[in-house]
């Protein structure tokens, strides 16, 4: 028998309350149709007595007290998964919108997820080349990694987040890999980008997409990425791909958790964000990672913007926190048209120690990388001094360190969109560098690594001889 | 059938009515699946309870029942070279039971019930025990002798002892009746209660440095066993890092580290790692020395704010058998952010950034836990607290630093400009500091050596001075300085280059005894005051950084292992050789 309730006892914006309910669960989902037969999906958030109040994801615009009948389901919130996800275009709520009809679901599964036992992670070692120098030389990603980009409105990062997913490889090609693309609060055109340049990579057919655009209810915004997570471990820990999941844009997410959370008359903690921003964001970020014993992986890119550039701003403070690293990039790089506009030496990955090295990259991997990120926060200080006392009037190691990075932001840094560099050309191309820098200037290695690689001079088959500028290719 | 009903649910916290008897801090079991929570709120007929898992699929109606106790976790051998949840449930277990993802309503006892142990009875009928006597023992692993003694309330003559033999943990080994004819059985295990401080004969003054193996911390900024200390810092600057460190290489018993809110590789890693590494003294796995919990932070925030109790009673259960208990506790940030989740779901008032105003209470409550103390049984034990702290925004100003530092007396505050610039650990020496350095003078006087002491006191005046200088040079640039301050400069670079930075991947550098880092401090201050006699005699310093003799001592923390002390003459005497042939040149 299908039970419904005609009528409501109350709304106000995404929430609608009903009186008088029986045998209803903390977060049941429940349908709700109206008067002129259209359905509309809803989250019970707070039950009391025989009070419920619900969340609808589609808006309540056009329900009214009397015009709606509610229908409990007496079960959470679930999507159908199914291998034939890949390929597939999905709404923020995880409905098909690319037309080719509904999924036959090989499993329904609940969409919050459950925590992974720390007991059965398998510790992430491997890594993932993106042919990105910035990012394999000083900051790798590892599979299994949740690494997010931080960016500002208006940088390259969904350029960045495009050309990760065009280039990246894994080392030992052991299972395949399946892209798991969540756009939350997106433009249009931005959602446009990334389907075309999937497109253009082969890769549709490897693809999982679900779309919330910057027009679409906020309520399924907060569903969005906890779909794409599900069907990222399922694909993962099920059927053994290799998920890679871009999450754009976590900014906008973050803001319809305010959003809604304002609208339930929560207290608000820090710039209106509610108490539990930290753990919602937790039980998004943790859902990366490897199972001993299961072949697959999640890893994790999400991209967000930071309000008006802002590293302390809550909602990167708060991701920096859960995730493993970050990339950053910078507004000053992105004005001189260098792309990559990674920063350096705030950028960070917390997994690279164990995966690169002896074994995993190159045994002087981690040496060159320590140095590069040494040596270049030097060349801020020798610019902060250049920028009080004038370039003519710097001591001589200090002009060095002008060089040095010069051509590190020219040639290391800065890349091509479609230039994809291996690990060797990366640090190949680190020692050419350092070599600008006298040898006793390089005091994070041993003596026995610098004997090994370091070449006096070897910098000069790089540098152009008329600008030391360069154009971002390798001479 | 029980009378308490859920009325309704909020995210953790439930509401109950039924009954008037359900008292403040009981443990209770909630709905059909009999999910844990403990009670919160009592007021008319309905009781509020934040439960410890995920409340998805409560409805009103559901069944409510009562342990009649406050939140307990049961201590007993097995504890060690395991690793539990914020409610002491043994994740391994879970595992077993439930696959790699945590499920709800499991609820099993924190130790194996199973397992036997070689268990030596040392009581005898007609024996008196008060509290803190001793009744049995057992080897808990390869370092840890577990001495099980008489919970606080039970004294009296023993009216019946079983013979020593392989026991487990509920099996009852010895009654005790006390005057008022009742009886106590005493087993391997006991019910412990976590928000409430286990009993202490008397603290005692702290005067033993809690030695580290970290050069900056042992030498500039020591904590003292049974202090405590907390270590903030923005993300990325290396708390985790430092912690880990800490937990590797401290020389304590007893290491419980706590994962509270953070990652769950962190804890794959500290699991994998600490089962590989040896302890430097011992030579067997660090392990089996340590406790992991683990509530990480997609794990309930509920059972969260419990964590930091779960882990704290079970520190204080092995100081009490004479153990040095070393707590990491990281981060006590999302512990007050628990705090401040569940106060919001409780609707109380706000205060400072919406954390409660109980948060600085919540504190000193923990952090005065820690301590130095005499034992009921006469023994002395210590519990070192070290917490790390995560500022918003790395913002130091924030409620939860700022009352931690009222409760701390080591302070090591990471930085994150000297993260960027990989200078590791990131313990800035001009924020940092440490009121233990006078208690712990004469331990060093008397264990270390007297030279130990000044060495320290000036090479954090050089680093002071340095950053005066600092200041000037940002400005003008360092080639205007006279040439004693430029020495004082390449000194302090010397310092932080060669002394205070450590690399903990590198099997050398990653543990220093306090010898050779007295030994270190030692060979530069040499260099340092040879030089300044040199320069006072209008000698350029360039002349004696020409010789290279400034790289030679930065290189001595990977060069000299730490058996080979002997090396150092060597190294004096390459820096009076250096000297000297700056000085013959000038004659």
């Amino acid at each position: 028998m299908r039970m419904e309730y005609i009528g409501l006892s109350e709304l106000s914006g995404s929430l609608i309350a009903l009186q008088g309910v029986e045998d209803v669960a903390y977060d049941e989902m429940a349908e709700i149709t109206l008067e002129n037969g259209e359905r509309r999906y809803g989250r019970v958030i707070t039950v009391d007595g025989d009070k419920a109040i619900l969340q609808v994801f589609e808006g309540t615009k056009g329900i009214s007290l009397e015009n709606a009948r509610t229908h409990f389901t007496g079960k959470p919130m679930d999507i159908a998964l199914s291998h034939e996800m890949l390929g597939r275009i999905f709404d923020g709520a995880g409905r098909p919108i690319d037309g080719l009809g509904e999924l036959y679901p090989e499993q329904r599964r609940n969409i919050n997820g459950s925590a992974i036992n720390p007991v059965s992670r398998q510790y992430p070692r491997s890594c993932i080349y993106t042919g990105i120098s910035a990012i394999d030389g000083c900051s790798t990603l590892i599979r299994g990694q949740k690494l997010p980009i931080f960016s500002g409105a208006g940088m390259k990062h969904n350029e960045l987040a495009a050309q990760i997913v065009r280039q990246a490889r894994v080392a030992d090609q052991d299972g395949e890999f399946a892209i798991v693309f969540a756009a939350m609060g997106v433009k249009n055109d931005t959602a446009e980008f990334f389907r075309r340049n999937f497109e253009e990579a082969g890769a549709l057919q490897r693809v999982v997409m679900f779309m919330n655009l910057a027009s679409d209810p906020i309520i399924e915004r907060i569903l969005t990425p906890r779909c794409a997570l599900t069907a990222a471990e399922y694909l993962a820990f099920d059927l053994g791909y290799h998920v890679l999941v871009i999450m754009t844009d976590m900014t906008s997410y973050c803001e319809a958790v305010r959003e809604f959370s304002s609208s339930k008359g929560e207290i608000p903690s820090r710039k209106g964000f509610p108490s539990y921003l930290y753990s919602d964001l937790a039980s998004l970020y943790e859902r990366a990672g490897m199972i001993k014993g299961r072949p697959g992986s999640v890893t994790q890119v999400p991209v967000l913007t930071m309000p008006n550039d802002d590293i302390t701003h809550p909602i990167p403070d708060l991701t920096g926190y859960i995730t493993e690293g970050q990339i950053v990039l910078d507004r000053d790089m992105d004005q001189k048209g260098i792309y990559p506009p990674i920063s350096i030496l705030p950028s960070l990955s917390r997994l690279m120690k164990d995966g690169i090295g002896k074994g995993f990259t190159r045994d002087d991997h981690p040496d060159v990388s320590n140095q590069l990120f040494a040596s270049y926060s030097k060349v801020q200080d020798a610019r902060s001094l250049a920028s009080v006392i004038g370039e003519d009037e710097l001591s001589d190691i200090d002009k060095k360190y002008l060089e040095f990075g010069k051509a590190f932001e020219a040639l290391f840094i800065n890349q091509d969109m479609g230039d994809n560099r291996t690990i060797d050309q990366t640090l190949d191309l680190g020692w050419k560098l350092l070599s600008i820098l006298p040898k006793s200037e390089l005091d994070r290695m041993s003596s026995a690594t610098i004997e090994a690689h370091y070449v006096e001079g070897a910098y000069k088959t790089i540098l152009n001889p008329e600008s030391a500028g360069g154009d971002g290719k390798l001479n | 059938m029980s009378q308490y009903v859920i009325k309704g649910v909020n995210g953790p916290v439930v509401t109950v009515v039924g009954g008037q008897g359900l008292a403040m801090m009981d443990m209770v079991h909630v709905g059909n699946e009999g999910l844990i929570g403990e009670v919160v709120g009592v007021s008319g007929g309905v009781t509020t309870v934040q439960v410890y898992e995920d409340t998805a699929g409560l409805a009103p109606g559901q069944p409510v029942t009562t342990t009649g106790a406050p939140m307990s976790v049961k201590l007993g051998p097995g504890l060690l070279s395991n690793i539990f949840d914020g409610i002491a449930r043994p994740l391994n277990v879970i595992q077993e039971k439930a696959g790699p993802f945590i499920t709800r309503g499991i609820n099993i006892s924190a130790l194996d019930e199973e397992k036997l142990w070689d268990a030596t009875v040392t009581v005898k009928v007609g024996d008196t025990i008060r509290p803190g006597t001793q009744y049995a023992y057992c080897q808990e692993t390869s370092l840890i002798q577990h001495r099980c003694l008489a919970p606080a309330g039970v004294e009296g003559k023993v009216t019946r002892a079983l013979p020593s033999g392989s026991y487990n943990v509920n099996q009852v080994l010895v009654e005790v009746t006390d005057l008022y004819g009742k009886v106590h059985k005493l087993c391997l295990s006991q019910d412990c209660r976590i928000r409430t401080p286990r009993p202490m004969a008397e603290r005692l003054p702290i005067s033993r440095p809690l030695i580290t193996g970290q050069r900056i911390i042992d030498t500039l900024f020591p904590i003292g066993k049974g202090g405590a200390a907390a270590i903030p810092g923005p993300f990325g600057a290396g708390k985790t890092m430092t912690q880990h460190q800490l937990a590797k290489w401290s020389d304590a018993d007893i290491i419980v580290y706590l994962g509270c809110g953070e990652r769950g590789n962190e804890m794959t890693q500290a699991l994998e790692e600490f089962s590989e590494l040896l302890d430097p003294k011992s030579h067997q796995p660090l392990m089996n020395r340590t406790i992991l919990i683990a509530n990480t932070s997609n794990m309930p925030v509920a059972a969260r704010e419990a964590s930091v109790y779960t882990g704290m009673t079970i520190a204080e259960y092995y100081r009490d058998m004479g153990y040095h208990v070393a707590l990491m506790a990281d981060s006590t940030s999302r512990w007050a952010e628990a705090l401040r989740e569940i106060s919001g779901r409780l609707e109380e008032m706000p205060a400072e950034e919406g954390f409660p105003a109980y948060l600085a209470s919540r504190l000193a409550e923990f952090y005065e836990r820690a301590g130095y103390v005499k034992t009921l049984e006469g023994k002395e034990g210590s519990v070192t607290v070290i917490g790390a702290v995560s500022p918003q925004g790395g913002d130091f100003s924030e409620p939860v630093t700022q009352n931690t530092k009222r409760y701390v007396r080591t302070f090591w505050g990471l930085d994150r400009a000297l993260a960027y610039a990989r200078h590791f650990p990131s313990i800035n020496w001009l924020t940092s500091y440490s009121e233990y350095t006078t208690d712990l003078k004469p331990w060093y006087d008397a264990n270390v050596g007297t030279d130990f002491v000044p060495c320290r006191n000036k090479i954090a005046n050089l680093l002071q001075e340095e950053a005066s200088l600092m200041e000037i040079v940002k400005l003008i640039g360092a080639d205007v300085l006279p040439e004693d301050q430029k020495l004082v400069i390449e000194t302090a670079k010397l310092i932080r280059v060669g002394f205070l930075q450590q690399n903990s991947y590198n099997a050398i550098d990653t543990y220093v005894p306090l010898e050779k880092q007295l030994k270190m401090m030692q060979v530069i201050l040499r260099l340092y005051n040879g030089a300044k006699t040199l320069i006072a005699r209008s000698i350029p310093l360039s002349q004696l950084k020409a010789t290279g003799i400034f790289e030679t001592l930065a290189k001595i923390k990977y060069e000299v292992t730490n058996d080979q002390m002997e090396k150092f003459a060597d190294y004096e005497k390459q820096v009076d050789e250096a000297l000297d042939k700056v000085d013959k040149a000038n004659r």
